[in-house]
Protein backbone atom coordinates (compact mmCIF):
# COMPACT_ATOMS: atom_id res chain seq x y z
CA UNK A 1 0.00 0.00 0.00
CA UNK A 2 1.22 3.48 -0.89
CA UNK A 3 0.63 6.77 0.88
CA UNK A 4 0.94 10.46 0.07
CA UNK A 5 2.33 12.14 3.17
CA UNK A 6 3.30 15.67 3.99
CA UNK A 7 6.54 15.02 5.89
CA UNK A 8 8.66 17.24 8.08
CA UNK A 9 12.39 17.47 7.43
CA UNK A 10 14.40 16.32 10.46
CA UNK A 11 17.84 17.07 9.02
CA UNK A 12 19.60 17.62 5.72
CA UNK A 13 23.38 17.44 5.46
CA UNK A 14 25.90 17.64 2.64
CA UNK A 15 28.00 14.48 3.18
CA UNK A 16 30.10 14.36 -0.03
CA UNK A 17 30.40 16.51 -3.15
CA UNK A 18 26.81 16.91 -4.44
CA UNK A 19 25.53 14.19 -2.08
CA UNK A 20 22.89 15.04 0.53
CA UNK A 21 21.66 13.08 3.53
CA UNK A 22 18.00 13.95 4.12
CA UNK A 23 15.82 12.58 6.93
CA UNK A 24 12.08 13.19 6.81
CA UNK A 25 9.41 12.23 9.32
CA UNK A 26 6.96 10.12 7.29
CA UNK A 27 5.32 7.62 9.69
CA UNK A 28 3.04 5.78 7.26
CA UNK A 29 5.58 5.38 4.44
CA UNK A 30 8.42 4.47 6.84
CA UNK A 31 6.33 1.73 8.44
CA UNK A 32 5.43 0.21 5.08
CA UNK A 33 8.79 0.51 3.28
CA UNK A 34 10.84 -2.55 2.28
CA UNK A 35 14.50 -2.48 1.27
CA UNK A 36 15.14 -1.56 -2.35
CA UNK A 37 11.94 0.45 -2.69
CA UNK A 38 11.88 4.16 -3.50
CA UNK A 39 9.76 7.24 -2.90
CA UNK A 40 8.59 10.07 -5.14
CA UNK A 41 9.49 13.48 -3.70
CA UNK A 42 7.49 16.45 -5.02
CA UNK A 43 9.32 19.72 -5.73
CA UNK A 44 6.08 21.73 -5.17
CA UNK A 45 7.69 24.93 -6.47
CA UNK A 46 5.32 25.59 -9.36
CA UNK A 47 7.89 25.10 -12.14
CA UNK A 48 9.31 21.63 -11.55
CA UNK A 49 6.25 19.61 -12.25
CA UNK A 50 7.31 16.01 -11.80
CA UNK A 51 8.16 14.18 -8.60
CA UNK A 52 11.73 12.84 -8.28
CA UNK A 53 12.25 9.14 -7.59
CA UNK A 54 14.75 8.66 -4.72
CA UNK A 55 15.78 5.33 -3.21
CA UNK A 56 15.15 4.63 0.45
CA UNK A 57 18.49 4.54 2.28
CA UNK A 58 17.15 3.66 5.72
CA UNK A 59 13.93 3.46 7.68
CA UNK A 60 14.32 4.64 11.27
CA UNK A 61 11.08 4.25 13.21
CA UNK A 62 8.74 6.86 11.77
CA UNK A 63 11.30 8.56 9.55
CA UNK A 64 12.91 7.87 6.19
CA UNK A 65 16.50 8.60 5.33
CA UNK A 66 17.12 9.55 1.70
CA UNK A 67 20.67 10.00 0.41
CA UNK A 68 20.60 11.61 -3.01
CA UNK A 69 22.82 13.29 -5.57
CA UNK A 70 22.13 16.74 -7.00
CA UNK A 71 21.72 16.09 -10.74
CA UNK A 72 19.32 18.83 -11.82
CA UNK A 73 16.97 21.57 -10.72
CA UNK A 74 14.66 19.31 -8.68
CA UNK A 75 17.36 17.66 -6.60
CA UNK A 76 19.08 21.07 -6.24
CA UNK A 77 15.85 22.31 -4.68
CA UNK A 78 15.82 19.36 -2.23
CA UNK A 79 19.45 20.10 -1.29
CA UNK A 80 18.20 23.38 0.19
CA UNK A 81 15.58 21.75 2.47
CA UNK A 82 16.08 22.62 6.15
CA UNK A 83 15.00 21.05 9.41
CA UNK A 84 11.31 21.84 9.97
CA UNK A 85 10.48 22.30 6.27
CA UNK A 86 7.46 20.44 4.90
CA UNK A 87 7.86 18.12 1.92
CA UNK A 88 5.28 16.02 0.08
CA UNK A 89 6.26 12.40 -0.55
CA UNK A 90 4.53 9.42 -2.20
CA UNK A 91 5.56 5.88 -1.41
CA UNK A 92 6.79 3.34 -0.88
CA UNK A 93 7.05 2.62 -4.61
CA UNK A 94 8.29 -0.40 -6.54
CA UNK A 95 9.01 -3.99 -5.60
CA UNK A 96 12.27 -3.88 -3.61
CA UNK A 97 14.87 -6.64 -3.26
CA UNK A 98 13.43 -10.14 -2.89
CA UNK A 99 14.20 -11.68 0.49
CA UNK A 100 15.10 -15.29 -0.25
CA UNK A 101 16.27 -18.18 1.89
CA UNK A 102 19.88 -17.56 0.81
CA UNK A 103 22.51 -17.60 3.55
CA UNK A 104 25.28 -15.49 2.05
CA UNK A 105 24.90 -12.21 0.23
CA UNK A 106 26.97 -9.76 -1.76
CA UNK A 107 25.72 -6.20 -1.95
CA UNK A 108 27.34 -4.25 -4.79
CA UNK A 109 26.79 -0.50 -5.03
CA UNK A 110 28.08 2.22 -7.31
CA UNK A 111 27.97 5.93 -6.48
CA UNK A 112 24.50 7.13 -5.65
CA UNK A 113 23.38 3.50 -6.03
CA UNK A 114 24.95 2.80 -2.63
CA UNK A 115 22.22 4.27 -0.35
CA UNK A 116 19.47 1.62 -0.76
CA UNK A 117 22.01 -1.09 0.12
CA UNK A 118 22.27 0.21 3.71
CA UNK A 119 18.71 -0.74 4.67
CA UNK A 120 19.13 -3.92 2.63
CA UNK A 121 22.30 -4.82 4.58
CA UNK A 122 20.53 -4.15 7.89
CA UNK A 123 17.74 -6.57 7.01
CA UNK A 124 19.92 -9.25 5.37
CA UNK A 125 22.32 -9.36 8.34
CA UNK A 126 19.60 -11.16 10.27
CA UNK A 127 19.46 -13.86 7.57
CA UNK A 128 23.13 -14.63 6.96
CA UNK A 129 26.55 -13.43 5.98
CA UNK A 130 26.65 -10.06 4.17
CA UNK A 131 29.62 -8.76 2.14
CA UNK A 132 29.41 -5.20 0.85
CA UNK A 133 31.35 -3.89 -2.17
CA UNK A 134 31.07 -0.18 -2.90
CA UNK A 135 32.47 1.82 -5.81
CA UNK A 136 32.85 5.59 -5.98
CA UNK A 137 34.45 8.08 -8.34
CA UNK A 138 36.73 9.47 -5.62
CA UNK A 139 34.75 10.39 -2.46
CA UNK A 140 33.24 7.45 -0.58
CA UNK A 141 30.15 8.11 1.55
CA UNK A 142 27.98 6.07 3.94
CA UNK A 143 30.92 3.69 4.65
CA UNK A 144 30.77 4.49 8.39
CA UNK A 145 27.08 3.69 8.42
CA UNK A 146 27.83 0.18 7.20
CA UNK A 147 30.55 -0.12 9.88
CA UNK A 148 28.03 0.93 12.54
CA UNK A 149 25.90 -2.11 11.72
CA UNK A 150 28.97 -4.34 11.88
CA UNK A 151 29.82 -4.62 8.19
CA UNK A 152 33.14 -3.27 6.94
CA UNK A 153 32.56 -2.45 3.27
CA UNK A 154 35.16 -3.19 0.58
CA UNK A 155 35.82 0.12 -1.17
CA UNK A 156 36.87 0.86 -4.74
CA UNK A 157 37.48 4.33 -6.20
CA UNK A 158 38.06 5.16 -9.85
CA UNK A 159 41.09 7.30 -8.99
CA UNK A 160 42.42 5.04 -6.23
CA UNK A 161 42.17 7.80 -3.61
CA UNK A 162 40.50 5.36 -1.20
CA UNK A 163 40.75 1.56 -1.24
CA UNK A 164 41.06 -0.45 -4.45
CA UNK A 165 41.83 1.50 -7.64
CA UNK A 166 39.21 0.59 -10.20
CA UNK A 167 35.51 -0.17 -10.31
CA UNK A 168 33.45 -2.31 -8.00
CA UNK A 169 33.27 -5.32 -10.33
CA UNK A 170 37.04 -5.33 -10.76
CA UNK A 171 37.36 -5.31 -6.96
CA UNK A 172 34.97 -8.24 -6.66
CA UNK A 173 36.93 -10.14 -9.33
CA UNK A 174 40.26 -9.43 -7.58
CA UNK A 175 38.88 -10.99 -4.40
CA UNK A 176 37.04 -13.76 -6.28
CA UNK A 177 34.05 -13.31 -3.95
CA UNK A 178 31.35 -15.95 -3.68
CA UNK A 179 27.81 -15.87 -2.30
CA UNK A 180 24.37 -17.41 -2.80
CA UNK A 181 22.96 -14.18 -4.22
CA UNK A 182 24.05 -10.69 -5.31
CA UNK A 183 22.02 -7.50 -4.93
CA UNK A 184 23.29 -4.55 -6.98
CA UNK A 185 22.42 -0.89 -7.43
CA UNK A 186 24.28 1.69 -9.49
CA UNK A 187 24.78 2.96 -13.03
CA UNK A 188 23.65 0.69 -15.85
CA UNK A 189 27.19 -0.09 -17.00
CA UNK A 190 28.08 -1.30 -13.50
CA UNK A 191 24.89 -3.36 -13.18
CA UNK A 192 25.74 -5.03 -16.47
CA UNK A 193 29.27 -5.94 -15.36
CA UNK A 194 28.06 -7.23 -11.97
CA UNK A 195 25.47 -9.29 -13.79
CA UNK A 196 28.22 -10.78 -16.00
CA UNK A 197 30.23 -11.58 -12.85
CA UNK A 198 27.21 -13.38 -11.42
CA UNK A 199 26.73 -15.33 -14.62
CA UNK A 200 30.38 -16.41 -14.61
CA UNK A 201 30.19 -17.59 -10.99
CA UNK A 202 26.67 -18.95 -11.36
CA UNK A 203 25.29 -16.57 -8.73
CA UNK A 204 21.84 -14.98 -9.27
CA UNK A 205 22.02 -11.18 -9.43
CA UNK A 206 19.17 -8.79 -8.66
CA UNK A 207 19.73 -5.33 -10.11
CA UNK A 208 17.94 -2.10 -9.22
CA UNK A 209 17.35 -0.17 -12.44
CA UNK A 210 16.80 3.53 -13.01
CA UNK A 211 14.87 5.44 -15.68
CA UNK A 212 13.25 8.84 -16.10
CA UNK A 213 9.79 8.71 -14.54
CA UNK A 214 6.65 10.77 -14.37
CA UNK A 215 3.94 9.22 -12.18
CA UNK A 216 6.08 6.66 -10.29
CA UNK A 217 3.14 4.29 -9.76
CA UNK A 218 2.77 2.49 -13.09
CA UNK A 219 0.11 4.58 -14.81
CA UNK A 220 2.01 6.68 -17.36
CA UNK A 221 4.34 3.97 -18.77
CA UNK A 222 7.17 6.49 -19.00
CA UNK A 223 9.97 4.42 -17.43
CA UNK A 224 10.33 1.46 -19.77
CA UNK A 225 13.07 -1.16 -19.41
CA UNK A 226 13.57 -3.97 -21.93
CA UNK A 227 12.94 -7.40 -20.42
CA UNK A 228 13.64 -10.54 -22.49
CA UNK A 229 10.58 -12.31 -23.84
CA UNK A 230 10.54 -15.21 -26.28
CA UNK A 231 13.13 -14.21 -28.90
CA UNK A 232 12.63 -10.50 -28.38
CA UNK A 233 11.72 -8.27 -25.48
CA UNK A 234 8.85 -6.55 -23.76
CA UNK A 235 8.87 -3.12 -22.12
CA UNK A 236 8.32 -3.35 -18.37
CA UNK A 237 7.87 -0.45 -15.98
CA UNK A 238 10.82 0.36 -13.73
CA UNK A 239 8.50 2.03 -11.18
CA UNK A 240 6.00 -0.80 -10.80
CA UNK A 241 7.48 -4.04 -12.18
CA UNK A 242 10.87 -2.97 -10.74
CA UNK A 243 13.03 -1.20 -9.87
CA UNK A 244 14.57 -4.58 -8.98
CA UNK A 245 14.85 -7.16 -11.77
CA UNK A 246 16.55 -10.54 -12.07
CA UNK A 247 19.62 -9.58 -14.16
CA UNK A 248 19.19 -12.66 -16.37
CA UNK A 249 15.85 -11.26 -17.56
CA UNK A 250 17.19 -7.82 -18.49
CA UNK A 251 18.02 -7.20 -22.16
CA UNK A 252 21.38 -5.46 -21.71
CA UNK A 253 22.33 -3.15 -24.58
CA UNK B 1 -28.65 22.94 -4.66
CA UNK B 2 -26.03 22.58 -7.36
CA UNK B 3 -26.33 20.10 -10.20
CA UNK B 4 -22.94 19.12 -11.67
CA UNK B 5 -24.38 16.68 -14.21
CA UNK B 6 -23.54 17.08 -17.89
CA UNK B 7 -24.33 14.97 -20.91
CA UNK B 8 -22.59 14.13 -24.17
CA UNK B 9 -24.23 12.16 -26.99
CA UNK B 10 -27.08 11.15 -24.70
CA UNK B 11 -24.77 9.78 -22.00
CA UNK B 12 -25.11 11.44 -18.61
CA UNK B 13 -22.06 12.07 -16.42
CA UNK B 14 -22.34 12.89 -12.71
CA UNK B 15 -19.85 15.72 -13.11
CA UNK B 16 -17.76 17.18 -15.97
CA UNK B 17 -14.38 15.81 -14.89
CA UNK B 18 -12.59 12.92 -16.61
CA UNK B 19 -8.96 11.88 -17.03
CA UNK B 20 -6.76 12.63 -20.02
CA UNK B 21 -5.89 9.42 -21.85
CA UNK B 22 -2.44 8.06 -21.04
CA UNK B 23 -2.05 9.82 -17.71
CA UNK B 24 -4.28 7.58 -15.61
CA UNK B 25 -3.81 4.05 -17.00
CA UNK B 26 -7.11 2.25 -16.47
CA UNK B 27 -7.47 3.76 -13.03
CA UNK B 28 -5.93 0.92 -11.02
CA UNK B 29 -2.81 2.75 -9.85
CA UNK B 30 -4.54 6.02 -8.98
CA UNK B 31 -7.31 4.08 -7.24
CA UNK B 32 -4.96 3.86 -4.23
CA UNK B 33 -5.30 7.63 -3.76
CA UNK B 34 -8.51 8.60 -5.54
CA UNK B 35 -12.07 7.39 -5.00
CA UNK B 36 -12.79 6.43 -8.62
CA UNK B 37 -16.54 6.61 -7.90
CA UNK B 38 -16.17 10.40 -7.69
CA UNK B 39 -15.06 10.83 -11.31
CA UNK B 40 -17.47 11.83 -14.06
CA UNK B 41 -15.67 9.36 -16.31
CA UNK B 42 -12.38 7.56 -16.65
CA UNK B 43 -10.74 7.95 -20.04
CA UNK B 44 -8.31 5.06 -20.30
CA UNK B 45 -4.91 4.85 -21.92
CA UNK B 46 -4.92 4.21 -25.67
CA UNK B 47 -5.93 0.69 -26.73
CA UNK B 48 -4.93 -0.88 -30.06
CA UNK B 49 -6.21 -4.06 -31.69
CA UNK B 50 -2.90 -5.81 -30.81
CA UNK B 51 -0.23 -5.12 -28.12
CA UNK B 52 2.19 -2.24 -28.88
CA UNK B 53 5.75 -2.05 -27.51
CA UNK B 54 6.02 1.73 -27.58
CA UNK B 55 9.24 3.70 -28.00
CA UNK B 56 12.67 3.30 -26.39
CA UNK B 57 13.61 5.02 -23.11
CA UNK B 58 14.08 7.79 -22.11
CA UNK B 59 10.44 8.58 -22.80
CA UNK B 60 10.04 11.43 -20.32
CA UNK B 61 11.63 14.87 -20.07
CA UNK B 62 10.61 17.69 -17.79
CA UNK B 63 10.42 21.14 -19.37
CA UNK B 64 9.54 24.53 -17.91
CA UNK B 65 5.97 24.32 -16.63
CA UNK B 66 5.34 20.96 -18.23
CA UNK B 67 6.79 17.78 -19.65
CA UNK B 68 7.52 15.93 -22.87
CA UNK B 69 6.62 12.30 -23.40
CA UNK B 70 7.34 9.86 -26.17
CA UNK B 71 5.78 6.71 -24.74
CA UNK B 72 4.53 5.77 -28.21
CA UNK B 73 1.22 4.30 -27.00
CA UNK B 74 2.65 1.15 -25.40
CA UNK B 75 -0.42 -0.92 -24.55
CA UNK B 76 -1.29 -4.59 -24.02
CA UNK B 77 -3.96 -4.66 -26.75
CA UNK B 78 -7.76 -4.81 -26.90
CA UNK B 79 -8.15 -8.46 -25.85
CA UNK B 80 -6.23 -7.88 -22.62
CA UNK B 81 -8.08 -4.61 -22.01
CA UNK B 82 -11.49 -6.22 -22.46
CA UNK B 83 -10.63 -9.16 -20.20
CA UNK B 84 -8.76 -7.34 -17.41
CA UNK B 85 -9.60 -3.65 -17.34
CA UNK B 86 -13.31 -3.40 -18.16
CA UNK B 87 -14.36 -5.69 -15.25
CA UNK B 88 -12.09 -3.65 -12.97
CA UNK B 89 -13.56 -0.33 -14.15
CA UNK B 90 -17.15 -1.56 -13.93
CA UNK B 91 -16.80 -1.98 -10.16
CA UNK B 92 -17.02 1.80 -9.90
CA UNK B 93 -19.91 4.18 -10.39
CA UNK B 94 -18.33 6.10 -13.25
CA UNK B 95 -18.47 6.17 -17.04
CA UNK B 96 -15.82 4.49 -19.20
CA UNK B 97 -14.34 6.28 -22.20
CA UNK B 98 -11.99 4.07 -24.23
CA UNK B 99 -9.26 5.80 -26.20
CA UNK B 100 -8.45 3.83 -29.35
CA UNK B 101 -5.35 4.02 -31.55
CA UNK B 102 -4.03 2.50 -34.76
CA UNK B 103 -1.41 2.78 -37.50
CA UNK B 104 -3.86 2.32 -40.36
CA UNK B 105 -7.59 2.74 -40.92
CA UNK B 106 -7.89 -1.06 -40.84
CA UNK B 107 -6.30 -1.18 -37.40
CA UNK B 108 -8.61 1.56 -36.10
CA UNK B 109 -11.63 -0.32 -37.44
CA UNK B 110 -10.43 -3.65 -35.99
CA UNK B 111 -10.08 -2.28 -32.44
CA UNK B 112 -13.45 -0.53 -32.79
CA UNK B 113 -15.06 -3.82 -33.84
CA UNK B 114 -13.47 -5.66 -30.90
CA UNK B 115 -15.05 -3.09 -28.58
CA UNK B 116 -18.51 -3.28 -30.20
CA UNK B 117 -19.92 -5.65 -27.62
CA UNK B 118 -17.75 -4.42 -24.75
CA UNK B 119 -19.43 -2.87 -21.72
CA UNK B 120 -18.10 0.66 -22.20
CA UNK B 121 -19.79 4.05 -22.61
CA UNK B 122 -17.92 6.00 -25.27
CA UNK B 123 -14.98 5.73 -27.64
CA UNK B 124 -12.31 8.39 -28.04
CA UNK B 125 -10.51 8.18 -31.38
CA UNK B 126 -6.85 9.14 -31.07
CA UNK B 127 -5.85 10.59 -34.41
CA UNK B 128 -3.41 13.01 -32.89
CA UNK B 129 -0.60 11.18 -31.09
CA UNK B 130 2.68 12.82 -32.08
CA UNK B 131 4.74 9.77 -31.06
CA UNK B 132 3.55 7.25 -33.59
CA UNK B 133 5.21 7.36 -36.98
CA UNK B 134 2.45 6.02 -39.17
CA UNK B 135 -1.12 6.86 -38.25
CA UNK B 136 -1.34 8.91 -35.09
CA UNK B 137 -0.90 12.57 -35.86
CA UNK B 138 -0.66 12.01 -39.60
CA UNK B 139 -4.38 11.21 -39.54
CA UNK B 140 -5.24 14.17 -37.38
CA UNK B 141 -3.67 17.01 -39.32
CA UNK B 142 -5.21 16.45 -42.75
CA UNK B 143 -8.95 17.10 -43.24
CA UNK B 144 -9.35 14.42 -45.94
CA UNK B 145 -7.66 11.79 -43.74
CA UNK B 146 -9.78 12.85 -40.76
CA UNK B 147 -12.96 12.36 -42.78
CA UNK B 148 -11.82 8.91 -43.92
CA UNK B 149 -10.79 7.55 -40.52
CA UNK B 150 -13.64 9.13 -38.56
CA UNK B 151 -16.15 7.91 -41.15
CA UNK B 152 -14.79 4.35 -41.07
CA UNK B 153 -14.64 4.15 -37.27
CA UNK B 154 -18.08 5.73 -36.84
CA UNK B 155 -19.53 3.09 -39.15
CA UNK B 156 -17.93 0.30 -37.10
CA UNK B 157 -18.65 1.76 -33.67
CA UNK B 158 -21.45 0.69 -31.34
CA UNK B 159 -20.78 3.53 -28.87
CA UNK B 160 -20.80 7.32 -29.35
CA UNK B 161 -17.55 8.58 -30.84
CA UNK B 162 -15.35 11.37 -29.49
CA UNK B 163 -12.53 12.47 -31.80
CA UNK B 164 -9.34 13.71 -30.11
CA UNK B 165 -7.90 16.61 -32.03
CA UNK B 166 -4.29 17.54 -32.71
CA UNK B 167 -3.17 21.08 -31.89
CA UNK B 168 -0.33 20.72 -34.40
CA UNK B 169 -2.36 22.32 -37.21
CA UNK B 170 -2.73 25.78 -38.71
CA UNK B 171 -6.46 26.09 -38.02
CA UNK B 172 -8.06 23.69 -35.55
CA UNK B 173 -11.57 24.80 -36.51
CA UNK B 174 -11.02 23.35 -40.01
CA UNK B 175 -9.92 19.90 -38.75
CA UNK B 176 -12.69 19.99 -36.12
CA UNK B 177 -15.35 20.73 -38.73
CA UNK B 178 -14.02 17.83 -40.82
CA UNK B 179 -14.39 15.47 -37.83
CA UNK B 180 -17.91 16.76 -37.17
CA UNK B 181 -18.91 16.33 -40.81
CA UNK B 182 -17.62 12.75 -40.80
CA UNK B 183 -19.85 11.82 -37.89
CA UNK B 184 -18.03 12.66 -34.65
CA UNK B 185 -20.44 12.88 -31.70
CA UNK B 186 -18.02 15.03 -29.70
CA UNK B 187 -14.48 16.40 -29.84
CA UNK B 188 -11.74 16.31 -27.26
CA UNK B 189 -8.91 18.80 -27.41
CA UNK B 190 -6.06 19.26 -27.24
CA UNK B 191 -3.62 16.42 -27.57
CA UNK B 192 0.02 17.28 -26.86
CA UNK B 193 2.00 19.87 -28.79
CA UNK B 194 5.14 18.48 -30.42
CA UNK B 195 8.29 19.55 -28.62
CA UNK B 196 11.94 18.79 -27.99
CA UNK B 197 14.69 19.06 -25.38
CA UNK B 198 18.44 18.75 -25.90
CA UNK B 199 21.01 17.65 -23.32
CA UNK B 200 23.81 20.09 -24.16
CA UNK B 201 26.45 18.12 -22.22
CA UNK B 202 25.72 14.83 -23.99
CA UNK B 203 24.94 16.78 -27.20
CA UNK B 204 21.88 14.61 -27.77
CA UNK B 205 18.09 14.91 -27.55
CA UNK B 206 16.87 13.90 -24.08
CA UNK B 207 14.13 11.67 -25.53
CA UNK B 208 15.22 8.51 -27.34
CA UNK B 209 12.54 9.34 -29.90
CA UNK B 210 14.17 12.82 -30.28
CA UNK B 211 10.78 14.61 -30.22
CA UNK B 212 7.74 14.12 -28.04
CA UNK B 213 4.43 15.58 -26.97
CA UNK B 214 4.37 18.52 -24.60
CA UNK B 215 1.75 18.70 -21.87
CA UNK B 216 1.24 20.47 -18.57
CA UNK B 217 0.33 23.95 -17.31
CA UNK B 218 2.52 25.67 -19.92
CA UNK B 219 0.22 24.61 -22.78
CA UNK B 220 -3.02 25.70 -21.09
CA UNK B 221 -3.41 29.09 -22.82
CA UNK B 222 -3.00 27.43 -26.23
CA UNK B 223 -5.51 24.72 -25.38
CA UNK B 224 -8.01 27.23 -24.00
CA UNK B 225 -7.79 29.37 -27.13
CA UNK B 226 -8.39 26.33 -29.36
CA UNK B 227 -11.40 25.16 -27.33
CA UNK B 228 -12.88 28.68 -27.44
CA UNK B 229 -12.42 28.98 -31.22
CA UNK B 230 -13.75 25.48 -31.91
CA UNK B 231 -16.77 25.83 -29.62
CA UNK B 232 -17.92 28.67 -31.89
CA UNK B 233 -17.28 26.66 -35.06
CA UNK B 234 -18.97 23.30 -34.36
CA UNK B 235 -22.30 22.10 -33.00
CA UNK B 236 -21.04 19.06 -31.06
CA UNK B 237 -19.84 19.05 -27.43
CA UNK B 238 -16.17 19.50 -26.56
CA UNK B 239 -14.12 17.85 -23.84
CA UNK B 240 -11.47 20.43 -22.99
CA UNK B 241 -7.97 19.52 -21.85
CA UNK B 242 -4.41 20.78 -21.88
CA UNK B 243 -2.72 21.81 -18.65
CA UNK B 244 -5.79 21.65 -16.41
CA UNK B 245 -4.50 21.36 -12.84
CA UNK B 246 -7.35 22.59 -10.67
CA UNK B 247 -10.95 23.84 -10.62
CA UNK B 248 -10.05 27.35 -11.75
CA UNK B 249 -8.43 25.94 -14.88
CA UNK B 250 -11.41 23.65 -15.45
CA UNK B 251 -13.91 26.50 -15.14
CA UNK B 252 -11.93 28.56 -17.66
CA UNK B 253 -12.39 25.73 -20.19
CA UNK B 254 -16.11 25.46 -19.41
CA UNK B 255 -16.54 29.21 -19.87
CA UNK B 256 -14.66 28.86 -23.17
CA UNK B 257 -17.28 26.35 -24.28
CA UNK B 258 -16.23 22.89 -23.02
CA UNK B 259 -18.93 20.54 -21.74
CA UNK B 260 -16.43 18.30 -19.93
CA UNK B 261 -12.79 18.68 -18.92
CA UNK B 262 -9.90 16.24 -18.56
CA UNK B 263 -7.18 16.32 -15.94
CA UNK B 264 -3.94 14.88 -17.34
CA UNK B 265 -0.37 15.75 -16.48
CA UNK B 266 -1.55 17.27 -13.18
CA UNK B 267 -2.13 13.70 -11.96
CA UNK B 268 1.67 13.29 -11.88
CA UNK B 269 2.32 16.36 -9.73
CA UNK B 270 -0.77 15.79 -7.60
CA UNK B 271 -2.30 12.28 -7.64
CA UNK B 272 -5.60 13.63 -6.27
CA UNK B 273 -5.84 16.40 -8.89
CA UNK B 274 -9.03 14.87 -10.40
CA UNK B 275 -11.08 14.81 -7.20
CA UNK B 276 -9.57 18.11 -6.01
CA UNK B 277 -10.84 19.63 -9.27
CA UNK B 278 -14.34 18.19 -8.75
CA UNK B 279 -14.51 19.53 -5.18
CA UNK B 280 -13.28 22.91 -6.40
CA UNK B 281 -15.92 23.09 -9.13
CA UNK B 282 -18.64 22.27 -6.57
CA UNK B 283 -17.38 24.97 -4.23
CA UNK B 284 -17.21 27.52 -7.06
CA UNK B 285 -20.79 26.71 -8.07
CA UNK B 286 -21.99 27.11 -4.48
CA UNK B 287 -20.06 30.35 -3.91
CA UNK B 288 -21.24 31.83 -7.20
CA UNK B 289 -24.81 30.51 -6.92
CA UNK B 290 -24.50 28.54 -10.14
CA UNK B 291 -27.17 25.83 -10.22
CA UNK B 292 -26.12 24.17 -13.45
CA UNK B 293 -22.91 24.38 -15.47
CA UNK B 294 -24.95 25.31 -18.57
CA UNK B 295 -25.23 28.77 -16.97
CA UNK B 296 -21.52 29.43 -17.54
CA UNK B 297 -20.74 27.14 -20.48
CA UNK B 298 -19.47 29.08 -23.47
CA UNK B 299 -20.26 32.49 -21.97
CA UNK B 300 -17.04 33.96 -23.34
Amino acid sequence: MKFIEKGTVIKNENIAPNIYDLSIRLPKIAKEAACGQFVEVYPDNGTNLLPRPISICETNGDSLRLVFQVVGSGTRLFSGLKSGDGVRVLGPCGNGYPLTNAKSFILAGGGVGVPPLLETAKRLKKLGNVNVYLGFRSHPFLTEDFEKIGIVPHIATDDGSVGFKGNVTELMKSENVQADIIYACGPKIMLKSVSEYGEEKNIPVYVSMEERMACGIGACVGCAVKIKKDNGFENKKVCKDGPVFDSREVLWE
Amino acid sequence: MIDTRVSIAGIEFKNPVTTASGTFGSGREFGEFVDLNRLGAITVKGVADKPWQGNDSPRIAEVYGGMLNSVGLQNPGADYFIKEDIPFLRQFDTKIIVNICGHTIDEYVRVTEKLRSADIDLLELNISCPNVKEGGMAFGTDCKMIEKVVGAVKKAAAQPLIVKMSPNVTDITETSKAAEAAGADALSMINTLTGMKIDIYRRKPVLANKIGGMSGPAIKPVALRMVWQTAKAVNIPIIGMGGISDAEDAIEFIMAGATMVSVGTANFSNPTATTDTISGIEKFMEDQSIKNLAEIRGII
